[in-house]
């Protein structure tokens, strides 16, 4: 590997989990022997959370219900619009209310196994662990879960597992439980517990003596730049999806909040490990702004086919069955339509490659559910999936009950995030990371269900248990804008926004950020090759050279300007996608969401290498111009055995 | 620009390049909340009906920004049809011709040479920000008024042990559906927004959870909506046809039972 | 407080608005007595003034009556206006261009439509109550200002309408009342409606035939 492209570091090591335990008894053990901090003593303490999403709605309303003083930011009108509100299919938890062999044991072993062998064991455990309060929680605040006849929660089976573990409230679950947690937040605000910053960007954080102490964030409708201090800062500002620009991450998903964090220390693990799904509306031309996910719930009952012919072009209903390939089906007869998420896609780019594809461009399989209609009636149909089909149909004007849908991959999720410890501490000290912004549990593939999961645990029950061990040692010293950290770091804001209105040039914000997607899905996408990763590292800094000479953002700072907001936005993307090429580029093999080219099994599996890289990589940013520093978190398993995964 | 599709199986049609719409569209610029707006006439070409109605807006605001113009600031983020953030008045009507979110209205709802008239939801409660975008805190604030269920992290008892009949279990979803958007609101000829708060009232007073705040709760989240501002409601019924998520009247009328019942029993809002 | 709340004022305007709506029942069946001729007619009017003498004192029905019709239309006035208040309150720039989805005319007119009716029961009042302003004048008997009245077309003219925007603002106000009082729910919501419009038809019917049958001469 060329020496320019990154530097290691020393090696890094969580060291927050009680490891003479056995893995059972340590989320238990870790919280006995944590610190606690004593309610009169809360009272003086602030917490900043940035996010209101699962994870920093959830953790908000649990630490403002403590008793700290907490702020929460988020970039929305509504606390109950970030882009959890948009999770359909569902949530896991090990309740076994199924009776088909569930255990917390075996939501560990599949999440571990689902990941690729590329997360840790101990936040995977206690996640599976925490799991079942989860629900118990949700039903309590009033979230209105599927049920059965007799009056109790209903479950389906998702993608990666064969117990059926997942609850769910239609196909809005994300919404439901995101409101669970925005109603929890909003009595707390009501209750003068939590102070409410709407509209409002994080720009920077602010580090006094080595402790995150703050944070820089402009009010979006008046433009104001002002700092905003506390005891402790948590990031719960979601994925980095939109570096990919076309992906099912909501229009303002950003990864501003943890690139800046970034800037100022804090080490990213595993950028490149993204998720593609299988199942989003193909794209329909190069206006397209988002794709659309159909929930993965679909390939339950919808079984996905091409044209045995390259380029048969006849209406899907005219194909006879012998002329079908049910790929899916065809490799992997155990797991069938539910493979994991990663193999579902790239096998659905390997038929539209060998030109099987239907569709505009060829890219697209069917999802056909003409069988499921036979076997349990339209209505039946209707019930478990209606909202996904009204929801095709507004989008593509097509009927999916008449005509079988038409789905692509696209980049859904990223595994990746700023590293953390089990403590959900970054590597600034008192700077915690939650939900979907950490790197913490999935390793290199998300099995569905499981960030809902994993971003309530956090929030919840995680976070607000093992903070208390950083805050013993608080109430900090007081800051005020007069320190020397705050002035810098206010400045730095100020310059960055005032430079990006004066360049003046002759391309639009928007116009940046399709041409990185687009590079980033052709070069570091669902497969990647030395080579493409080469070319993408070789494109980016010209575009970051271009865009800080040549972007038009048209209006001022002080006042509501959303282009503004976009330019800034852009610039950490193509920032970050840098890091994720050169993460990419030095993983050498592939896992989970992560397949390079050079590394598969005969078959066209991924192909692990775990002598080089069974580890977690935390990139350390180094001052412009230098290459980052790659520090290795080794991963070893005690519970669940190496193995190449296997889903036939 | 356009890539359509020609019928169920579809490939790249290439006669739906010439096929884009021309539009006029007339918009309410207002460039923040103590200035006056005027409607401002624009002109779009070359539109796919299948582009969303806010990926339209998009063209127009990328023409905007390279003329060196203001563009038009609308609210939107997830752009599938469930954050509720976006929502404007297009011709006369919340969310458009469909009963659907702007955002999921896609242009093959037009005809070419169409003009559209596009304003932002109007309710003193709901200031405009700027030009197509609205304040709609208030929401926010009905909900702190009593649209929760007090349950502290980690005291919940286990899931299983209250059953909940199916019938009262998808009823409660069906008014969870409501995504805060607004549209009832912009659409009531009295600005009132009964039929957000109703929605609320009802998911949660249909819940076993629910039940024990059930009167204040619905006592301090109609008083808090009169204290917003809002208009009351005469029954009309154009927030619901308008609701994207198709929100039933239904539920206002489980409100006002629900308010009389809370009234009887000497509930009395908070404040 | 509770009173300033905009659901209890659409309480009184819908309690309000049924005792209204139970007066008019028995309104219609009294003015139908014209068909059994002047003396049953004028009978009616003196039974009303002269129920329960000579243990109540004179008047009394009628007087109960016109108390409690008076508190309604003055309660349901000022909630009427009220909230036409603070509906302008809340939406005080209106829109360039509105459509209404599926708002109907009888909603649309309640509130001009009830003005008038408001209107009409004064000259109504004035003309057969108390006969000042009824062509026969105010020492004819009940009947022969009826019938004065309907011999006059503009008078008749002003009946009619009045009538229409009453059935109207009926067909509205009852399946209102019944979402007000919380008493409609989704199965039920067609039936009420029906209802509505069925019993709002059947009352104006009941009241217009008295003019048309002096307009036809059926009764003189
Ligand atoms: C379409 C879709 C469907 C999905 N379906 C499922 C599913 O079925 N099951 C499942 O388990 N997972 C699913 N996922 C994944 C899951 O929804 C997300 O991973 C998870 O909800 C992320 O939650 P979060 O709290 O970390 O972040 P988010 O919900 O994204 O919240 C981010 C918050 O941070 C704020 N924010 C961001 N940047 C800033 C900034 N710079 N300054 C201030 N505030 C900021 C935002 O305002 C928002 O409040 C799905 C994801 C998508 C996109
Ligand atoms: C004085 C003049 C009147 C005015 C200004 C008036 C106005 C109104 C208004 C604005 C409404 C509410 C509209 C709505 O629900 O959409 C209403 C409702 C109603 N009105 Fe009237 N009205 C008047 C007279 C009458 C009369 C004479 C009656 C008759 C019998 C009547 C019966 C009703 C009923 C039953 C309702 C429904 C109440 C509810 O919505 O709960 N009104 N009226
Ligand atoms: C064709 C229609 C109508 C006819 C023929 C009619 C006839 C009469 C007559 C003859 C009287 C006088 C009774 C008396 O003094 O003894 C009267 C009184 C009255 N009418 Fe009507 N009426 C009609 C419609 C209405 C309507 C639509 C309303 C209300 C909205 C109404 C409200 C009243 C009231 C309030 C009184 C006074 C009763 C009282 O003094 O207690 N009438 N009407
Ligand atoms: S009730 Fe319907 S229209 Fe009103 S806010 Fe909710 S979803 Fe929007
Ligand atoms: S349109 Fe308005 S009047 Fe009531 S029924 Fe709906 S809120
Ligand atoms: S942008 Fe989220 S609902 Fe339209």
């Amino acid at each position: 590997m060329s020496l320019e492209l990154f530097n290691v570091g020393e090696p890094i090591a969580d060291t927050t989990a009680p490891a003479d335990v056995e893995i059972g008894e340590r989320w238990s053990e870790r919280k006995f022997r944590g610190r606690l901090v004593n309610p009169a003593n809360r009272r003086k303490m602030s917490i900043i959370v940035v996010g209101t999403g699962l994870a920093g709605g959830s953790a908000a309303a649990t630490l403002g219900e403590a008793g700290y003083k907490v702020k929460s930011f988020w970039f929305q009108d509504s606390p109950r619009r970030a882009h959890s509100v948009a999770a359909q299919g569902g949530i896991n938890a090990a309740k076994n209310y199924r009776n088909d062999g569930d255990s917390v044991h075996r939501l560990f072993y599949d999440t571990v196994k689902g990941g690729d062998f590329r997360s840790r064991e101990n936040n995977v455990h206690r996640l599976a662990e925490v799991s079942v309060n989860i629900i118990d929680q949700c039903v309590a605040q009033g979230v209105p879960f599927a049920r059965e006849y007799g009056g109790l929660l209903d479950n389906r089976s998702f993608g990666g597992t064969q117990v059926s573990r997942t609850f769910y409230a239609r196909g809005q679950t994300g919404q439901q439980l995101l409101y669970g947690a925005y109603q929890a937040l909003e009595r707390q605000i009501a209750a003068g517990n939590v102070e409410q910053n709407a509209r409002t960007e994080m720009l920077d954080l602010i580090i006094v003596d080595g402790r995150a102490r703050g944070i820089v964030a402009r009010d979006l409708v008046t433009g104001e730049i002002s700092t905003h201090y506390a005891d402790a800062v948590v990031l719960a500002t979601g994925g980095y999806s939109n570096v990919f620009y076309l992906s099912t991450n909501a229009m303002g998903s950003n990864t501003t909040a943890i690139w800046r964090a970034h800037k100022k220390g804090a080490y990213f693990a595993n950028p490149c490990y993204t998720q593609i799904h299988p199942t989003c509306i193909p794209v329909k031309g190069d206006y397209q702004s988002k794709l659309t996910l159909m929930s993965e719930s679909l390939r339950n009952d919808g079984r996905v086919w091409v044209p045995k012919e390259r380029g048969d072009t006849r209406d899907p209903r005219e194909i006879p069955e012998d002329e079908r390939d049910y790929y899916l089906e065809r490799l992997y007869p155990a797991f069938g339509n539910l493979v994991p998420r990663d193999i579902a896609s790239r096998q659905a780019k390997n038929v539209c490659d060998e030109g099987r594809g239907v569709g505009p461009g060829g890219l697209g399989v069917y999802l056909d559910f003409a069988e499921a209609i036979k076997r349990l009636g339209r209505a039946t149909v209707e019930a478990k999936y209606g909202n996904l089909f009204d929801m095709y149909a507004q989008n593509t004007g097509e009927d999916p009950y008449a005509v079988p849908m038409r789905i692509y991959p696209a980049v859904h999720y990223t595994m990746g995030g700023l590293w953390v410890d089990y403590d959900l501490q970054s590597s600034i000290p008192g700077m915690f990371v939650i939900g979907e912004a950490n790197f913490s549990d999935h390793g290199a593939n998300r099995l569905g269900a499981s960030a809902l999961m994993q971003g309530l645990a956090d929030g919840y029950f995680v976070l607000p248990a093992t903070i208390t061990e950083y805050l013993a040692d608080g109430p900090f010293e007081k800051v005020d804008d007069s320190h020397p950290a705050a002035v810098e770091a206010l400045q730095g804001v100020q310059s960055q926004v005032q430079k990006l209105l004066s360049i003046n040039g002759t391309r639009t914000p928007a116009s940046f950020h399709r041409e990185l997607g687009k590079l980033m899905w052709d070069l570091c996408g669902m497969e990647r090759s030395e080579e493409s990763l080469r070319k993408a590292l070789d494109r980016i800094p010209e575009i970051r050279q271009e865009f800080w000479t040549n972007v038009k953002v048209s209006g001022d700072w002080h006042s509501f300007n959303q282009t503004l907001e976009q330019a800034g936005r852009v610039a950490d993307f193509i920032e970050l996608a840098e890091l994720m090429c050169v993460d990419a580029l030095h993983r050498n093999e592939s896992c989970g969401g992560h397949f390079r080219a050079e590394s598969q099994t005969p078959e066209g599996e991924a192909l692990r290498d775990d002598e080089n890289f069974a580890y977690v990589a935390a990139w350390e940013w180094t001052p412009e111009n230098q290459p980052p520093v790659l520090h290795r978190e080794a991963l070893e398993y005690e519970y669940v055995h190496l193995a190449q995964r296997s889903y036939k | 620009m356009t890539i359509t599709q020609g019928g169920p199986h579809s490939t790249v049609d290439q006669t739906s390049a010439k096929r884009g719409m021309n539009l006029t569209l007339r918009i309410w610029r207002q460039s923040n909340p103590s200035v006056k707006g005027k409607m401002v006439t624009y002109k779009v070409s070359d539109i796919s009906p299948d582009m969303s109605f806010l990926e339209m807006l998009d063209v127009l605001n990328e023409q905007l920004i390279m003329q060196g113009d203001d563009p038009v600031a609308f609210d939107h983020d997830c752009r599938e049809g469930i954050c509720g953030m976006c929502g404007v008045m297009i011709n006369g009507q919340a969310h458009g011709p469909q009963q659907t979110t702007t955002c999921q209205l896609h242009m093959r709802s037009f005809k070419d040479g169409d003009s559209i008239d596009i304003e932002p939801w109007r309710a003193s409660p709901f200031p405009v920000i700027k030009d197509l975008a609205v304040d709609r805190r208030a929401f926010d604030r009905i909900i702190q008024a009593g649209g929760y269920i007090s349950v502290p992290t980690g005291t919940a008892p286990e899931a299983h042990s209250t059953p909940v009949p199916k019938k009262d279990s998808d009823a409660a979803f069906d008014a969870a559906t409501c995504i805060g958007c607004g549209a009832c609101v912009a659409a009531c000829p009295n600005a009132s927004s009964m039929l957000f708060t109703a929605a609320k009232v009802t998911h949660l007073g249909l819940m076993p959870q629910g039940q024990p705040e059930r009167d204040d709760r619905v006592v301090n989240m109609v008083h808090q909506q009169d204290l917003e501002g809002f208009g009351g409601c005469t029954n009309i019924g154009e927030c619901s046809a308008s609701c994207p998520k198709g929100i039933s009247m239904e539920t206002i009328s489980r409100l006002n039972h629900d308010l009389l019942g809370a009234l009887r029993a000497g509930a009395r809002p908070k404040s | 407080m509770a009173k300033t709340n905009s659901v209890f004022k659409k309480v009184v305007m819908a309690v309000s608005g049924i005792i209204m709506l139970l007066f008019l029942i028995a309104h219609m069946i009294g003015n139908l007595h014209v068909f059994q001729g002047a003396e049953s007619f004028n009978d009616y009017s003196e039974w009303l003034r002269s129920f329960g003498e000579p243990a109540l004192p004179p008047r009394t029905l009628l007087t109960v009556i016109e108390i409690v019709l008076v508190v309604s239309v003055l309660a349901h006035m000022w909630a009427a206006i009220a909230l036409w208040r603070q509906a302008k309150r809340a939406r005080p720039e209106r829109y360039v261009t509105k459509k209404s989805v599926v708002q109907t005319y009888a909603s649309r007119t309640m509130r001009w439509g009830g003005v008038i009716i408001g209107l009409f029961i004064v000259y109504h009042l004035l003309d057969l109550t108390f006969g000042a302003a009824n062509p026969a004048g105010t020492d004819a008997t009940p009947y022969d200002r009826l019938v004065a009245s309907f011999q006059n077309p503009i008078a008749t003219t002003v009946y009619v309408v009045a009538l229409v925007l009453l059935g109207m603002h009926l067909r509205h106000g009852i399946w209102s009342a019944t979402q007000t009082l919380g008493q409609s729910n989704r199965r039920r919501e067609r039936t009420v409606n029906a209802f509505a419009v069925a019993f709002a038809t059947l009352l104006i019917a009941g009241y217009l035939v008295v003019p048309a049958a002096v307009v036809l001469g059926l009764v003189d």
